[in-house]
């Protein structure tokens, strides 16, 4: 039973991705394991590709990390081209052109989420082979197969900015609940015409599901307390 | 021409005491003395037109075209040496499908502009080229509307209102300045254009000629589309120097 530590870091994940009326929600868990083992339990896993652009990263760590090093490179040098912010289809387009190239040696879906005065908040997935589908709303990850059916019933047409960012917080906390690969904190990025917002809710905030049990505090602290000397008898 | 016999016309790559570059000036010459090409914006998009001096009487009717599509949304016209003219036609192409293979949407006019006129100006820099015969007028239509950009043989690019190269190209400018582009919607345009085509041939000096003509416009679906009158070609003829002679 010892964790392989030699394991590649990947992120078992829960992302999302919604539309409401004049933005995006961004979501993810922040969990990163290395097989059994969390190696980070807070990682951060909504990159900023361009002011306006985020993307959520899922599958290996460091595939994901570097298509969107690339894709930022890229993006960057596009806005000082054309002088103005490069537009969110662009941002898909350009994750679906290197993951399409390299579907071979990638392990990665990513769900690209932003706005721009063109077309207003767009969210844009790409999932393992190199397709780019538009979605009103997406989700990516290991944690995503236990959401299917929350959101075929939760998610609707012409939210408020509050009810989407609640949706997302309330269906990652499911899927963390359900998912053993997905857990720790939710971060959400929220992106409309005043430009990206974070929000971060920490993982003893969550609401509880089914049979989860209550936070505990630490190890130390139990015993420290002298709540309970014998720690395996909880 | 103080150049000649100097030695410094014969070289792309030298520069003339007086700073000038002599092959680019004559380049210039080549397309002074074509066609003229004009292209106005108006103000719901791009008209193109061409005076296509025929050569031959044995030519095919609507061969040798001098407008030429880039991509959906942009079309080009060309002054000078046709063939020259096709060769930035293929490479104006070639950018616009490399940009929306990359990026996912069509390349803005102002992008496909620099990057055709980076080309030109490459064609200036060495010793084993010649500069390009040909000035070439651009219209596109994106997100940012209409744009009408003219590129010449020394490479450089503006953008404008209105303007035209070829022989006749100061007589058609004066005619352009009178015109009241930025109300004008593309259908007045095109019988502008016409008008002026035919009214700077000089019938009895010059070669016989075709009108060719093009837009994008809300009409043609923001697309670069060839425009042919239903009519048959004298009936326009008859149509468009009833339209002179009211005007001068």
């Amino acid at each position: 039973m010892d964790p392989d530590l030699s394991a590649p870091h990947s992120m078992g994940t829960t992302i999302i991705g919604v539309t409401y009326d004049g933005g995006v929600v961004l979501g993810a868990d922040s969990r990163t394991s290395t097989g059994m083992y969390v190696a980070n339990r807070a990682s951060d896993k909504i990159t900023q590709l361009t002011d306006n652009v985020y993307v959520c990263r899922s599958g290996s760590a460091a595939d994901s990390q570097i298509l969107s090093d690339y894709v930022r490179y890229f993006l960057n040098q596009h806005t000082i081209q054309l002088g103005q912010p490069a537009t969110v289809k662009v941002a898909a387009n350009l994750v679906r052109l290197f993951s399409y190239q390299n579907k071979n040696m990638l392990q990665t879906g990513l769900i690209i989420g932003g706005w721009d005065k063109y077309e207003g908040g767009q969210i844009y997935s790409v999932p393992l082979g190199g397709t780019v589908l538009k979605q009103p709303f997406t989700i990516g990850g290991s944690g995503s197969s236990y959401l299917y059916g929350f959101f075929d019933q939760a998610w609707k047409d012409g939210m408020s900015k509050d009810e989407a960012e609640k949706l997302v917080v309330k269906a990652v906390s499911l899927a963390i609940a359900r998912d053993g690969a997905s857990g720790g904190v939710v971060r959400t990025v929220t992106i409309n015409a005043e430009g990206a917002t974070r929000n971060f809710y920490s993982g003893d905030s969550l609401p509880l599901w089914h049979e989860e049990l209550e936070p505990r505090n630490s190890l130390l602290d139990i015993l420290v307390s002298g709540a309970s000397p014998e720690p395996m008898s909880i | 021409m103080s150049s000649i016999g100097t030695g410094y016309d014969l070289s792309v790559t030298t520069f003339s005491p007086d700073g000038r570059v002599f092959q680019i000036e004559y380049a210039a010459k080549a397309v002074d003395n074509s066609g003229t090409v004009v292209g106005i914006k108006c103000k719901d998009g791009i008209v193109l037109g061409v005076e296509k001096l025929i050569p031959s009487k044995m030519l095919l009717a609507g061969s040798n075209r001098r407008i030429h599509s880039v991509h959906k949304h942009a079309g080009m016209a060309v002054a000078g040496l046709a063939a020259d003219g096709r060769q930035i036609v293929a490479r104006a192409k070639s950018e616009a499908t490399n940009y929306e293979r990359i990026y996912g949407e069509p390349i803005p006019v102002k992008e496909l502009a620099d990057r055709v006129a980076s080309y030109v100006h490459l064609c200036t820099l060495y010793w084993w080229l010649r500069p390009f015969g040909c000035g070439v007028i651009l219209g596109g239509y994106d997100r940012d509307g209409p744009q009408l950009y003219m590129i010449e043989p020394s490479g450089v690019s503006y953008r404008y209102f209105g303007t035209a190269i070829g022989k006749g190209r100061q007589a058609a400018k004066t005619e352009i300045e009178k015109l009241k582009l930025s109300d004008m919607t593309c259908k007045q345009g095109i019988i502008e254009v016409a008008k002026i085509i035919y009214g700077i041939h000089d019938e009895a000096k010059d070669k016989a000629f075709e009108l060719e003509l093009s837009w994008i416009c809300e009409d043609s679906n923001r697309q670069h589309q060839k425009v042919i009158f239903k009519h048959n070609k004298t009936l326009l003829i008859l149509f468009v120097w009833k339209e002179i002679n009211t005007l001068f």
